[in-house]
């Protein structure tokens, strides 16, 4: 178990170096992060300077390679905008990201399985048609649009929670709502499908002839087994609620790792992004594995081959 | 005695998109305490649905009438479904399943699974359970009972894992054990060792005990009584000796007919015409009459009535005296051949499989064959015995050329099998599958499935293939008007008519069937062992035959091969290997597969 777990983890560590490496081609070929930096307006021998003074005029293997050297002594460079280290920036920032991803997950958990759970439970019924339905619509919305409906509706219209900003436990409801609707769709199905799977099967059918009805058969035979693939899901969507919040934190003017993200994007701030995108890339396979993890848990047949 | 189990005119019906199935039509059960009862039937008569009503394990939608279920004493049908569960199902009447695979709950321990109804219904402390489940566990034959609580359902074998299923159930000290095909999934040696553990346990315990088997045979050999069902009806009941030793109903008479036994030399088997007739619209008559070789006009007019034949013995129908008269047995037109030149050797033949566990696990290497050398000769029947994981499919694919082996060689025709190009193996040898219901295109017409191989190697044009494909459904006696229909449309025997038909379109000289009627109920088996034997006799074909079942091997082969753990451990004449056998490892299949060899009015009609 332990090897697995070290393997898994090597395995993780080699997919964030080759995420980041393939996010440092794209920056570096997308523009000319001097010409970036200094502004459409700039003499040449503006840009030229700040080509030089940011070691822009290396080629490419050099720098991923000066990169590279400082990330794995702990150092992610300096911001070109705030100038101050990266990792300051990422460490003062990382609180809002994590409180909003966190609660956006809670709220899909809170809302997927329990509606999952009841469509599977009476399949074809009116609560699994207002379930089904539910979830289309949930697909169909897009989060930027979704959040400023909210903003008008619970913001505007009736106050009860702050339009934007981040300094209370309210300021978060609305944007972990908004964050965590996109994945109910997802793990609800899944929910939905696995269970009615699992309480068709034998070993249930067998629990039943003992005499186990209702919610003892559920709780104690059919829950661990449908949940081992939600389990799995819902690490990924985890993973996206973080690059999901470049946009929703945008909307709710929440200052987090997202809307850094996107003012580095805009100002070619490179090694800002360089640590974010590596970040996003660590905390995405992180999740897969802590999923594996719990799932091996779980699931003796994993577990004891 | 008393009576433990009294179910009267049980009907079930299933609710389905295009109508309702009238899946169990007026069943009437009895079982005194402590006593047996078999119920047999081949697949959709309705024999595990009434075991399932009883055990209120019904699929949802579907309707159980009874005009009484009593258990005990006590009505059913009355009690809440609260009630039921905690009072009956568990420590009343429990129930093990026909898959042991997937009957346990993969996530759980052994313990936990065997302990926590008994710990939830308070009638157990957990101490308590636990001593008691490694006792049962010892009693079912787990050896290391204590060490096994803490392992799951994945590291056992499919025999355990139902010696665990049985234990189970056990814990609650049920009155009735249901037991559901519980050997249908096992092998032979398996199935014996499960039933003799069933019957000690009914014994040692005066538990009542109902065993639903689509084998005669097995409830044959286990049972008290024996209740015959077909299409959803009860046709046939009585004391097991009297049902299966004097048949009074026309049904079981041909049911008995159609099985191979290995007493007497093979004869033809009795094979019954025509398929069941659909439940959605039951005829009003007798349901067996469209295929009852004594029906007259009154069978269908009304419901036949019940008669008696004996002081414990009854049964549906017109004839109010048993018919007797059997037709005589007629021989094999193709048995019996002294093969010529191999046409397919195997010499030396190794195999191995190397699988890992997991993306980073050590490497395991399986040797599925051993040093294997088998010859098939021209215009024989060659049996290729032997249990799950043996190695007897593996070896039919690489003598097919289908397959390299690890090491060894196959020639076929005098000719190395990888020299031979696959066109000109095709044109030699075919195979059919074990799965009818699988091994055929479910988008394509029967007209395209059977010229497929012609399609194939580009023979012929669409006349001369459209004149193949009707001659070989000729061979196989399908009808010519199915051309057109889809598998979907046709019974399991007739799909496996197709997949026969298939092989044979290109005039191959050679067969190999890979457990061919397995899938099958008998009766059906029975048509298709009758269709390869004529085959045999008007093609002069050469077969590989793998099974399972000495029955079977009895009844087709010339000479048999014993495949074990990978290696031929016996081969040699059909007769001479199953009257004598040398190993003893085919001793002791011999000795577990179910027979009727003690049926003497049987052996006479025959």
């Amino acid at each position: 178990m332990l090897r697995y777990i070290a393997l898994r983890g090597l395995l993780a560590l080699l997919v964030a170096f080759t995420v980041s490496l393939a996010a440092f081609l794209l920056l570096n070929v997308a523009a000319d992060p001097a010409q970036a930096i200094a502004g459409e307006d700039a003499t040449p021998d503006v840009v030229e300077a700040i080509r030089q003074r940011y070691g822009l005029d290396q080629p490419l293997w050099v720098r991923y390679g000066e990169w590279l050297g400082g990330v794995l002594q702990g150092d992610f460079g300096e911001s070109y905008y705030w100038h101050k280290p990266v990792a300051e920036l990422v460490a003062d920032r990382a609180d809002e990201t994590i409180t909003l991803a966190l609660s956006a997950l809670s709220v899909t958990i809170l809302i997927a399985i329990p509606l999952g759970a009841l469509a599977a439970l009476n399949p074809n019924s009116w609560i699994d048609r207002v379930a089904l339905g539910v979830a289309v619509s949930a697909q169909a919305v897009p989060n930027f649009w979704l959040g400023l409906i909210m903003i008008i509706l619970f913001a505007v219209m009736i106050p009860i929670f702050p339009v934007s900003g981040d300094d209370t436990w309210k300021h978060f409801v609305l944007p972990a709502f908004v964050l965590g609707a996109s994945s109910v769709p997802a793990v609800m199905r899944l929910t939905r499908t696995g269970l009615i799977e699992v309480m068709g099967a034998d070993y249930v059918r067998t629990a039943r002839a003992k005499g186990f009805r209702g919610w003892p058969l559920l709780r104690r035979h059919a829950m661990r087994n449908a949940l081992l693939p939600v389990i799995s899901v819902l690490a990924v969507q985890l993973g996206q609620k973080f690059g999901g919040s470049v946009i929703t934190e945008s909307i709710f003017a929440i200052n987090g790792l997202g809307r850094l993200a996107l003012e580095s994007i805009l100002g070619a701030d490179i090694p800002t992004v360089q640590m974010l995108i590596f970040v996003f890339a660590i905390v995405f396979v992180v999740m897969n594995l802590l999923a594996d993890i719990l799932n091996a848990a779980l699931d003796p047949r994993i577990r004891i081959g | 005695m008393s009576t433990l189990l009294d179910i009267r005119n049980l009907s079930i019906s299933l609710k389905l998109p295009d109508g309702t199935l009238h899946a169990v039509r007026d069943v009437s059960l009895s079982l005194d305490r402590g006593q047996s009862l078999g119920i047999v039937g081949e697949s959709g008569s309705g024999k595990s649905l009434s075991a399932l009503a009883l055990m209120r394990l019904l699929p949802r939608g579907a309707e159980c009438r009874p005009t009484r279920m009593a258990f005990d004493g006590q009505d059913l049908p009355a009690m809440p479904d609260a009630a039921f569960a905690h009072e009956i199902a568990g420590p009343r009447i429990g129930m093990i399943f026909q898959e042991p695979m997937t009957s346990l709950n993969p996530v759980y321990t052994i313990g936990r699974q065997m302990t926590e109804a008994a710990v939830a219904r308070g009638m157990l402390s957990g101490s308590q359970a636990r001593k008691k489940a490694i006792d049962l566990l010892d009693r079912v034959g787990i050896p290391d009972p204590a060490g096994r609580m803490s392992q799951y359902p994945h590291q056992m074998s499919g025999g355990q894992r139902q010696r665990v299923m049985i234990a189970m159930t056990l814990m609650l000290d049920p009155d009735l054990l249901i037991a559901d095909e519980p050997t249908t999934a096992l092998d032979v040696t398996v199935q014996a060792q499960i039933l003799d553990l069933l019957d000690g346990l009914r014994r040692e315990r005066q538990m009542g005990m109902i065993l639903i088997s689509h084998d005669l045979a097995v409830v044959a050999e286990r049972t008290d009584h024996v209740a015959v069902m077909y299409a959803g009806e009860v046709i046939e009941q009585g004391a097991a000796a009297a049902v299966l030793r004097a048949p009074a109903h026309p049904y079981t008479q041909s049911l008995l007919q159609a099985i191979p036994t290995m007493g007497a030399d093979p004869a033809r088997l009795g094979a019954i015409p025509g398929t069941v007739p659909s439940l959605m619209h039951p005829p009003t008559g007798c349901i067996f009459a469209p295929r009852c070789g004594y029906r007259r006009p009154d069978c269908t007019s009304a419901r036949p009535p019940v008669q008696q034949a004996g002081a414990v013995h009854d049964y549906r129908c017109v004839l109010s005296d048993p018919p007797t008269a059997r037709p005589p047995a007629q021989p094999l037109a193709g048995h019996g051949v002294a093969g010529g030149e191999p046409v397919i050797a195997a010499s030396h033949v190794t195999q191995l499989f190397q699988s890992r566990k997991g993306l980073f696990g050590p490497k395991r290497e399986i040797r599925a064959l051993d040093d294997v050398s088998l010859a098939l000769r021209r215009g024989e029947t060659l049996a290729l015995i032997g249990e799950s994981g043996s190695g007897k499919s593996t070896l039919a694919r690489i003598m097919l050329g289908l397959a390299l082996p690890t090491s060894g060689e196959v020639t076929m025709l005098g000719r190395p099998v990888a020299e031979l190009t696959g066109t000109e193996r095709a044109s030699f040898v075919q195979p059919v599958f074990q799965d009818p219901y699988s091994s055929l295109n479910p988008r394509r017409r029967l007209a395209e499935i059977i010229a497929r191989p012609l399609v194939l190697r580009g023979e012929g044009d669409s006349v001369s293939r459209a004149r193949s494909v009707e001659q070989a459904m000729d061979l196989v006696r399908l009808p010519k008007r199915l051309l057109h229909t889809y598998p979907s449309q046709l019974s399991g025997g007739q799909r496996q008519r197709v997949a026969i038909a298939r092989a044979l379109v290109t005039r191959p000289e050679a067969l190999v069937c890979d457990e061919p009627t397995s899938a099958l109920d008998v009766s059906v088996q029975a048509q298709i062992l009758n269709l390869l034997d004529e085959l045999r006799a008007e093609m002069g074909l050469t077969c590989l035959f793998i099974t399972h079942d000495m029955a079977v091997v009895h009844q087709i082969a010339d000479r048999v091969a014993v495949m074990y753990q990978g290696r031929i451990v016996e081969e040699g004449n059909a007769r001479d290997v199953l009257s004598r056998p040398a190993n003893d490892y085919t001793q002791r299949l011999l000795a577990a597969a179910p027979r009727f060899d003690a049926m003497p009015e049987m052996e006479a009609a025959r």
